[in-house]
């Protein structure tokens, strides 16, 4: 493990340094002096084979993007946490999807966890799908900032033995920097070969979707937990889907659960796998509503939510596709609190009947007043 | 492990090549001469980390280091490094293995300064060499912290006048973080090249060679005469051959009658632009250095 210290991916690293000095975890750890140190030295350990790990956030993973592109055109299966925060200016620790998002075309994987279960079980799976002869791609595993990262729920740990046998310890099936068999890695293969190496990885993080549901199901079989890459709920009758991705939709599933009993047909499909996006998935999911609202803790600014494009490539060959609206919201760790899904449900029934512009982004959560008073107009 | 002795003979170095011929370089480049002496050196059980500029392109490229190699990005030899120490490690696979990084002035003093600080300071077990062509060589002659004051690069095209020092002193921050061992060397002088490298990979920690590597289309000299301009450097106190083990400094090759700089500024147009106050100034750093050496 190489990492450095940021708010607020700072308790994973630290619980791990203790498991590591009292023996329980046996791993080298490297207090490299910046994350790009950090991910760099992570690349030189899974280059001569070593099983690497390093957590992140924001200005963090901000700093270490260009490595990043080393590590998946290294074909390198190093997992990586990101605790979800804003990155500055203005400052902010706190949680949204704009860190993670900003580095979605890194040819990472990348798992988005509502709870902190499903954070634990996302770490072994990322292994196993990174480390496939098929794949040979390092995973991002996202969870919330604070929401997360700082709130404690009891979970299920599997032991040493369950644990390996899921995940045994690292056999890498790819050339490694050894003495026996001299390799360079990192030549520069000009025009006749660039694209060729582009499209290998393309393909395989593509394919990678499959092996990730072959790892779901073996992880339900030794653990009894089933994920897939996108969570339905309610949504086999529902005329209104909500998606999103990370812990909001915790809240909104409450949501769903208050509006249901008022007998208004709502549901919500939770992006769990972001990258590949699981285009066929959603579709089948939501394909079938009326409308749906698509929530994005970040924004693209002058263009809207990052998630809404995907969203709208799933649905866009369906012959008879639902209406989407975009809702960027909860920004810098603004609270989403069952109040602003009623908003959100209520702008998008709003939208259905009157038929508004789709491509107005909308922010149920902005402070007017607060705009008003810095003479923003809306 | 004080002052431990190598001996080294032109006789006694291995007739093996560690590095394939048919590289892609310029003629008579001072750092492909200096990679030669280290890889014979070093031997092929080595890992080699390397960060962008001439050595990446005119070597790794053209499949010339015949022991296994990584080049990652410009700034991160360092941090490649501590994890291919530690990766090993904890593949029981760390003994027997000569960790060696060449990088250039630019990937070592500038862009590269912080991953090597960080990892020299957390004592990694490595020897790192930066072959010095005194600029961002590989991208068309552009200034480094490196470059010698009055030097005409593309960014300094009135001659470098940096205001304190002739260069940026890497032995001297290295051994300031307390390293085992430090040492300058030049391709004129192999088998204390030789001597430094065998000495260095011994060391159980951070080690660290300077090697002032001439670059004639950087420079502006004919380009079979880098091992003269490295000499010459050496005979005018431009470079100073000298190793700090343990806080220990001591010159390592001795000149007992130093010539004038202006005859290393002369034999190279990258010069061309100095005044006369400039050759005093240049003279005056070099004395300086030089008292402190005995030389």
């Amino acid at each position: 493990m190489a990492a450095y210290p940021i708010t607020p991916q700072t308790e994973i690293v630290e619980t791990l340094y203790k498991s590591i000095s009292s023996g329980e975890l046996k791993a080298y750890a490297i207090p490299v002096e910046s994350e790009h140190s950090a991910m760099s030295a992570c690349v030189g350990a899974s280059a001569v084979g070593a099983r690497a790990f390093t957590a992140s956030s924001s200005q963090g993973l901000a700093l270490m993007h260009e490595c990043l592109f080393l590590a998946s055109g290294f074909r390198l299966p190093i997992v990586m946490a990101v605790a979800n925060r804003a990155l500055s200016q203005p400052v902010s620790i706190m949680c949204d999807h704009g860190d993670s998002l900003a580095q979605r075309d890194t040819g990472w994987l990348q798992f988005y966890v509502e709870n902190c279960q499903e954070a634990l079980d996302t770490i072994l799976i990322a292994y196993r799908v990174a480390e496939d002869e098929r794949v040979l791609l390092p995973v991002m595993v996202c969870l919330d900032g604070f929401f997360l990262s700082h709130l404690s729920e009891p979970v299920e740990i599997p032991t040493s033995a369950e644990a390996e046998a899921f995940l045994p310890p690292p056999d890498p099936h790819y050339p490694t920097l050894n003495l026996k068999k001299p390799i360079i890695l990192g030549a520069m293969p000009y025009p006749p070969y660039h694209n060729e190496f582009q499209y290998d990885k393309h393909v395989c993080l593509e394919y990678a979707g499959t092996v990730v549901r072959e790892v779901f199901d073996r992880f339900a079989k030794d653990f009894g937990r089933k994920y897939n890459p996108v969570e339905p709920y309610q949504t086999d009758d529902a005329e209104l889907i909500i998606v999103g991705m990370g812990s909001m939709m915790g809240t909104v599933r409450h949501a769903v659960n208050q509006m249901r009993r008022a007998g208004k047909k709502v549901g919500l499909a939770r992006i769990k796998m972001y990258r590949p996006f699981p285009y066929g998935e959603l579709a089948e999911v939501a394909g079938k509503s009326d409308i749906v609202a698509v929530l994005d803790r970040d924004v693209s600014p002058g263009t809207g939510g990052i998630l809404y494009p995907d969203v709208l490539r799933s649905l866009y060959a369906l012959s008879d596709r639902p209406k989407v609206v975009n809702f960027v919201l909860g920004l810098g760790g603004r609270d989403i609190s069952p109040l602003t899904v009623e908003k959100v449900v209520s702008e998008t029934r709003r939208v259905k009947k009157t038929g508004l512009s789709e491509k107005e982004t909308f922010w149920p959560d902005a402070n007017i007043n607060t705009l008003k008073a810095w003479g923003i107009s809306e | 492990m004080n002052n431990m002795s190598v001996s080294v003979t032109l006789k006694g170095l291995p007739d093996e090549e560690v590095i394939a011929p048919g590289r892609s370089g310029c003629p008579g480049c001072g750092a492909v001469i200096a990679a030669r002496i280290i890889s014979k050196a070093l031997g092929r059980n080595t890992i080699m980390v390397n960060s962008t500029g001439c050595m990446t392109v005119n070597y790794a490229y053209s499949g010339a280091p015949l022991f296994p190699f990584i080049h990652g990005l410009f700034e991160n030899a360092g941090s490649i490094l501590s994890g291919v120490d530690y990766g090993l490690r904890a593949l029981g696979l760390r003994e027997g293995v000569n960790l060696v990084a060449l990088s250039g002035d630019g990937g070592t003093a500038d862009i590269g300064f912080q991953s090597l600080s960080g990892a020299v300071e957390r004592g990694h077990r490595f020897l790192y060499i930066c072959y010095d062509n005194e600029g961002y060589m590989n991208t068309g002659i552009q200034r480094s912290g490196t470059t010698p004051y009055g030097a005409v690069t593309t960014t300094s095209p009135t001659g470098e006048r940096r205001p304190m020092q002739l260069r940026k002193d890497m032995v001297k921050i290295m051994a300031a973080h307390g390293i085992p061992y430090a040492a300058t060397a030049t391709i004129a002088y192999p088998l204390d090249l030789v001597r430094k490298v065998k000495k260095a990979v011994a060391i159980d920690g951070p080690t660290y060679i300077h090697v002032l590597s001439p670059c004639w289309a950087g420079w502006g000299f004919s380009e079979n005469l880098s091992v003269k301009i490295s000499k010459l450097a050496v005979l005018t106190g431009m470079w100073i051959l000298y190793e700090v083990e343990n806080g220990t400094v001591r010159p390592t090759v001795k000149i007992t009658q130093r010539k004038p700089v202006e005859e290393y500024l002369k034999a190279q147009s990258r010069f061309s632009q100095l005044t006369k106050p400039d050759i005093d100034r240049i003279q005056q750093f070099v004395d300086s250095k030089c008292k402190e050496f005995g030389i």
